[in-house]
């Protein structure tokens, strides 16, 4: 397992009266795939939601404990989520473009953080993000076409192309393919395998098989408690705990 | 495990294959002891009906691995499953070989029948006597679930392999005090082998189980005994 990029210390997320997570300690490794795996409402999309403070958005959103990047603290009251958030990025369920052509989609970020010190170098960047999403050869000849026109595989490779466009330093994936097609999901798949030799990743996913296919390392949520986290092999052939048991042999409830 | 799966056909796909591998491992236990019987009685019509028995067995290894083989397509098993589909794949390989011994042993039996007896059989009941006994409490361990039974069977092989030590030096005594032995003594001989590798078998089974039900693997050394391929018999004045 290589050294932990980010690593959560009783961490506690409430929604009001809600106590969604319950003293979660876990290490995500650097360059390598973490899953997070659970039943809907166990609290795997919030955690992964604190590890980019996308829970500040929520007014009644609470979170407690520590989280860090690289040792520092990301609730730090002098960090900056937007500069957070370019270092740790996300993408979503549905893939989001933005109303803007495939080119700005991924201009975007690199843009608004002064990435880019010519127009050559801006093209430069997206290419690169293009390519390293696995896209470029399907829109390089129409990059001034709507994201939004694009398939919704390759939607979502646009929107990983514009997460990886500003050079973070860790993804996060929140069901990156529940909404593909078993093709588009492999290849999703692929690019995930490709990207982990640069960027630190966690994936929340509900299939089990896609957990067993990318992670490195897969942790089992339930009711808001971290129940086990083991390397993938091990998870899945002989997880330690009945609960992890029952639940990825399917015989919950 | 006590719960469920909660598609339900899945449980009834699982004890299917439970089901036809106690079958079958009934099917071999019962291979097993005619073989003994029909050698220790001089049986020759038993030992013709366990060789022509052969063929179901291996037609249920076809049958088991098939059914795995399904149910892992199908049903992209996890964890325990997992373990226990593996598990009955490779032990339904071990019964079937299992099998083969003791058709071999039935085959060797009836030339024997025909030729005049060598010593006691007494070695051979109590060594087959064990095998059976390790073969019947693993097949048990398997349809319980039950380990540290598996264990049990896993670490109890070593009597056997003395018991066939002793045969091993018995014919090679034999064949020296007559070359008429040779024939019986060395179908003997074979026979004793089959024997002490149908407890090798058993104890793999034991070791499927043991994974199966606890997800870790014994340790790689287990107890032995076997030391006749050293052995040496001297001739009388030599």
């Amino acid at each position: 397992m290589s050294a932990s990029k980010i690593s959560a210390r009783a961490c506690n997320v409430f929604y009001g009266d809600t106590h969604a997570i319950k003293g979660v300690n876990v290490d995500i490794g650097s360059k390598s795939v973490t899953a997070f795996i659970g039943p809907s409402g166990c609290g795997k999309s919030t955690f992964l939601r604190c590890l980019n403070r996308m829970n500040d958005t929520i007014d009644t959103c609470r979170v407690e404990g520590t989280i860090t990047l690289d040792g520092e603290n990301i609730y730090d009251p002098r960090v900056d989520p937007v500069t957070l958030r370019a270092r740790v990025g996300m993408v979503f369920q549905k893939p989001n473009p933005f109303p803007k052509s495939i080119f700005d989609n991924v201009a975007y970020g690199p843009k608004i953080h002064g990435m880019a010190k010519s127009k050559s170098d801006l093209r430069d960047i997206v290419e690169n993000a293009l390519r390293r999403a696995a896209i470029w050869d399907e829109v390089k000849d129409r990059l001034d076409a709507p994201g939004t026109g694009l398939s919704g595989g390759q939607q979502q490779r646009l929107c990983i192309a514009r997460s990886i466009a500003v050079r973070p330093e860790v993804i996060l994936f929140d069901e990156p393919t529940s909404a593909l097609d078993p093709i588009s999901t492999l290849k999703i798949e692929e690019l995930i395998d490709e990207l982990k030799r640069d960027f630190t990743i966690a994936i929340v996913t509900h299939n089990m098989q896609q957990a067993a296919r990318c992670a490195d390392q897969v942790a089992f949520f339930y009711l808001g408690e971290l129940i086990e986290v083991a390397p993938a092999a091990q998870l899945f052939t002989a997880p330690k705990h009945p609960k992890t048991q029952e639940y990825i042999t399917g015989r919950f409830g | 495990m006590p719960t469920e799966h909660i598609v339900r056909s899945y449980d009834e796909d699982l004890r299917k294959l439970r089901d036809m591998i106690a079958r079958m491992g009934g099917l071999v236990e019962r291979q097993v002891s005619d073989a003994t019987r029909a050698l220790v009685r001089r049986d020759s019509d038993l030992a013709g009906e366990v060789v022509q028995r052969d063929v179901q067995i291996d037609q249920l290894e076809r049958e088991v691995e098939a059914y795995c083989v399904r149910l892992l397509a199908l049903r992209q098993p996890m964890a325990a499953d997992l373990r226990l589909i593996i598990a009955c794949m490779k032990v339904s390989n071990d019964l079937e070989r299992i099998g083969d011994y003791s058709a071999n042993a039935a085959k060797r039996s009836i030339v024997l029948a025909s030729l005049p007896g060598l010593g006691s059989m007494n070695g051979f009941e109590r060594m087959a006597h064990l095998v059976q006994e390790n073969l019947k409490a693993a097949m048990d361990a398997l349809v319980q679930s039950d380990a540290d039974a598996a264990e049990r069977v896993w670490a109890a092989d070593e009597p056997v392999d003395e018991i066939y030590n002793g045969i091993f030096r018995e014919m090679l005594t034999h064949m020296m005090e007559d070359p008429r032995n040779i024939t019986a003594a060395t179908h003997l001989l074979f026979i004793a082998k089959n024997l002490e590798r149908i407890g090798d078998h058993t104890t793999n089974i034991a070791e499927r189980i043991h994974f199966a039900v606890r997800g870790e693997s014994l340790p790689e050394d287990r107890p032995k005994g076997d030391t006749s391929a050293f052995a040496v018999v001297r001739a009388p004045g030599e």
